[in-house]
């Protein structure tokens, strides 16, 4: 298969020794969890729990609300405190429900599935669906959802995403080098899941260890294949990532499906494993907790609720020159205003930043036509002129140099001599204007 | 719920969160850098006059800036190495007569400055805005006013001369206006032309006559990622294979002599530092190699049809007025777009 990479892209500092060689360590048990009953794309659960009720680990706490959505489960057994609006990573106030953890770690009844190979897809999907898994790598998407496209659009590759190209983030590594064989056996229980006879792995370049591990473990599978890719930002953006291993390109607005490749982040791979083999909810996942603002970065394991402000405490806590606490990666992550927000299943990192990293806004130059962020967007567009005609005003415009098919990477404000706050203007433009 | 006590306010903007370390400053600031040593080998074939001249454009570029800002009320961003480049640029395309006190025209670099920042740049808006290139249209301005002593070429000498040095002509306009045999009768054979037109040992322009110094300059841009190949080849290639074509003086087509034509005037000037300026040329790297050729066709044409021995400003300076076109015609493909 081609390795040939998308054109363009950047190469900021990796920055991955911070936490590249920190094992995989669990979070400390902390006295309450907070969990949102919206933590996924699409309709948010409705609370099947009332105060004071008892609940075990893992137990269903949420349904799901529609048919995009994903049921939500108590990381913790004890008791329901409180069901009320809190804050989550972007600021925004939704529907939580506060668990008191009794320390116990007493589980609900999961059902074990040795033979999880021999299931039927919609077996497997059900088992998927009842443990409420959502894309781990940052979108949160319901998984049972996207294992589910409409029969017109058969999919015949399966790809995992164990590039993680954002600078900072090193928890997908170390579950590869940690846990591999669950890594290999989720693939597989996906491609079972569609009837796919073709998977692959993606691994960026500066991880050899991984690359390794994940080869060791897919030894003798002869429909899967390992591929180191050139280290790049954002080889592991889904579309670039298609383009590298199976040589297709996703049509503008389009999706994966529509080049018959389905695409899932390692971590929700390892999810699926756990779930269908185990019968085990999704419940708690890998954070990256680092950064320069950071005294002890870690990579830990922690319970889905989990508050941020008690992770950072576990690992040191923030040095003074720390300014900014980016949930997720630093170059498509959110800024939080507070510590108090819990960790939700689609929190990879917490990365704090210092002063002499961060962009300041407001203090930008007019567009020089330098050029550099055209050379460099790896979906083609002319970042500079969506940044002038939004600046301008001109929203229907911008709509002519192909608006709606940037998905935000942040490269060509990264690259921006003049420091324009080029993501932002086309976030503008985007509000004003329907794709 | 217990809520931990923050000291310091944490910042929250959009993403992305890092930035590179490029900036406009660095940018600007490597070119003025980069021009250093064609202005070193011009303080020494022209003598100090050379500085002055130069040290005057760009005090008058700055100092305009500076007022016409704050007349304005924009915000002063003389630091950012713009408009000293632009003084750079224009004051390495003057001739060294121009610092004369007898008959006195320091007053002509500081209305050349003036032009290029005001009119050319400020007044379409300030960086960024600007359709034309400032330094060249600050010069256009100069040549069409003052023709007489914009075309006052001093003879270089390898010493520090005393305050008048005596006036020759330039390769292109001995070309131009006597031939090749006159030439060959200043310069020797065409092995020493070279030679003396790669130094620099030649009348011109301050900034123009030292290729040697000027290819220094533009290789450590190239290497920084200022500047790419596409328009100084295109460029530079396109009068070449034009000048070898159509160059022949009487002689028939395919006889000219390319790299007379690449090592005169003001060319390797014009090909890497003038018409690569990012906010007057196209922006697509196609679009820069047909900009290229558009300098080089546009350059020949004037050099040997036009009134003029040199061609290179007024051909970029028409390229500049179709760059934005360019940049329409050569729009990007969106990534899995079909091709048609």
């Amino acid at each position: 298969m081609g390795l040939s990479t998308f054109k363009g892209g950047i190469h900021p500092p990796d920055k991955k020794e911070l936490s590249a060689d920190k094992p995989i360590t669990e979070a400390k048990p902390r006295q309450r969890v907070v969990i949102p009953l919206s933590q996924h794309l699409g309709a948010p659960c409705k609370s099947g729990v009332t105060i004071n009720q008892e609940v075990k680990k893992g137990e269903m706490i949420g349904e799901a609300g529609g048919f995009v959505s994903a049921s939500v489960h108590s990381s913790v057994s004890g008791k329901v405190i409180t069901i009320g609006e809190f804050p989550n990573a972007m600021g925004k106030m939704v529907t939580s429900i506060v668990i008191e953890n009794n320390g116990e770690e007493e589980w609900t009844i999961l059902k074990d599935t040795p033979d999880y190979m021999s299931l039927s897809p919609d077996q497997i999907k059900e088992k998927i669906r009842d443990a409420g898994i959502v894309g781990m790598g940052g979108a949160a998407f319901p998984t049972v959802v996207k294992l589910s496209p409409p029969k017109e659009k058969p999919i015949d590759t399966v790809i995992l995403n164990g590039v993680e190209c954002e600078p900072y983030l090193t928890g997908d590594y170390r579950l590869m080098l940690e846990r591999p064989m669950e890594i290999i056996e989720g693939l597989k229980i996906v491609m079972k899941s569609l009837g796919v006879k073709k998977g692959f792995v993606g691994i960026e370049d500066n991880k050899p260890k991984a690359v390794k591990t994940m080869e060791e473990a897919a030894q003798g599978q002869n429909n899967i294949e390992v591929c180191a890719l050139p280290t790049k930002y954002p080889e592991g953006a889904e579309k670039m990532l298609i383009k590298a291993l199976a040589g297709r390109e996703v049509p503008p607005r389009g999706l994966p499906m529509d080049v018959s490749v389905l695409v899932q982040n390692v971590g929700t791979a390892f999810a699926i494993y756990e779930a269908v083999r185990y019968g085990k909810p999704l419940i708690e996942r890998i954070v990256t907790v680092t950064g320069e603002g950071i005294n002890n970065p870690k990579n830990l394991i922690v319970k889905i609720g989990t508050l941020v402000s008690h992770l950072i405490e576990e690992c040191g806590g923030l040095r003074d020159k720390s300014v900014k606490v980016i949930a997720g990666g630093p170059m498509m992550g959110f800024a939080i205003s507070s510590l108090d927000i819990p960790v939700t299943k689609g929190t990879s990192g917490l990365v704090a930043l210092t002063e002499g990293e961060i962009v300041h806004a407001g203090d930008f130059k007019p567009c020089i036509r330098c050029g550099r962020c055209i050379d460099i967007c790896p979906m083609g567009l002319m970042p500079s002129m969506l940044s002038v005609y939004s600046e301008k005003g001109f929203y229907e415009g911008a709509k002519e140099y192909d608006l709606w098919d940037c998905f935000e990477c942040g490269s060509c404000a990264y690259v921006c001599p003049s420091k324009r706050p080029i993501v932002q203007l086309i976030r503008l433009a985007k509000s004003m204007t329907k794709p | 719920m217990e809520v931990t006590k923050k000291e310091k306010p944490l910042i929250v903007s959009i993403s992305p969160h890092i930035k590179s370390e490029e900036s406009v400053s660095r940018i600007m600031w490597s070119v003025n850098l980069s021009l250093m040593p064609a202005l070193v080998m011009a303080v020494y074939f022209f003598g100090p006059r050379a500085f002055f001249i130069t040290a005057v454009c760009i005090i008058s570029a700055v100092l305009s800036e500076y007022y016409m800002q704050k007349v304005l009320k924009r915000k002063v961003t003389i630091g950012d190495g713009s408009a000293f480049l632009t003084g750079l640029l224009l004051g390495m395309n003057l001739p060294a007569s121009l610092w004369s006190l007898n008959p006195f025209t320091i007053h002509v670099p500081v209305i050349g400055s003036f032009v290029a920042i005001v009119i050319t740049k400020q007044l379409f808006g300030g960086l960024g805005y600007n359709v034309f290139n400032p330094a060249l249209i600050g010069r256009a301005f100069l040549l069409i006013s003052f023709p007489k002593l914009m075309t006052i070429w001093t003879e270089p000498t390898a010493a520090f001369v005393a305050l008048d040095a005596k006036t020759t002509a330039t390769p292109l306009g001995i070309l131009k206006e006597e031939g090749v045999e006159k030439l060959m009768e200043v310069f020797g054979d065409k092995i020493n032309l070279y030679m003396q037109l790669l130094i620099g040992h030649r009348g011109g322009c301050i900034g123009e006559t030292s290729i040697i110094a000027l290819l220094i300059g533009a290789a450590f841009l190239i290497y920084r990622g200022y500047i790419t190949w596409h328009i100084p080849v295109s460029f530079v290639g396109t009068v070449a294979v034009l000048a070898w074509v159509f160059g022949g003086k009487g002689t028939g087509l395919f006889t000219g002599d390319p790299i007379l034509h690449l090592l005169s005037g003001g060319l390797i000037l014009g090909a890497f530092f003038m018409a690569t300026d990012y906010v007057t040329c196209p922006s697509v790297k196609k679009g820069q190699i047909i900009f290229g050729i558009g300098c080089g066709a546009l350059t020949i044409l004037i050099r040997l049809k036009g009134g003029y021995p040199e061609g290179v400003m007024f051909a970029i300076l028409l390229m500049n007025c179709f760059a934005p076109l360019i940049d329409r015609g050569f729009k990007t493909k969106v990534f899995g777009a079909k091709r048609k």
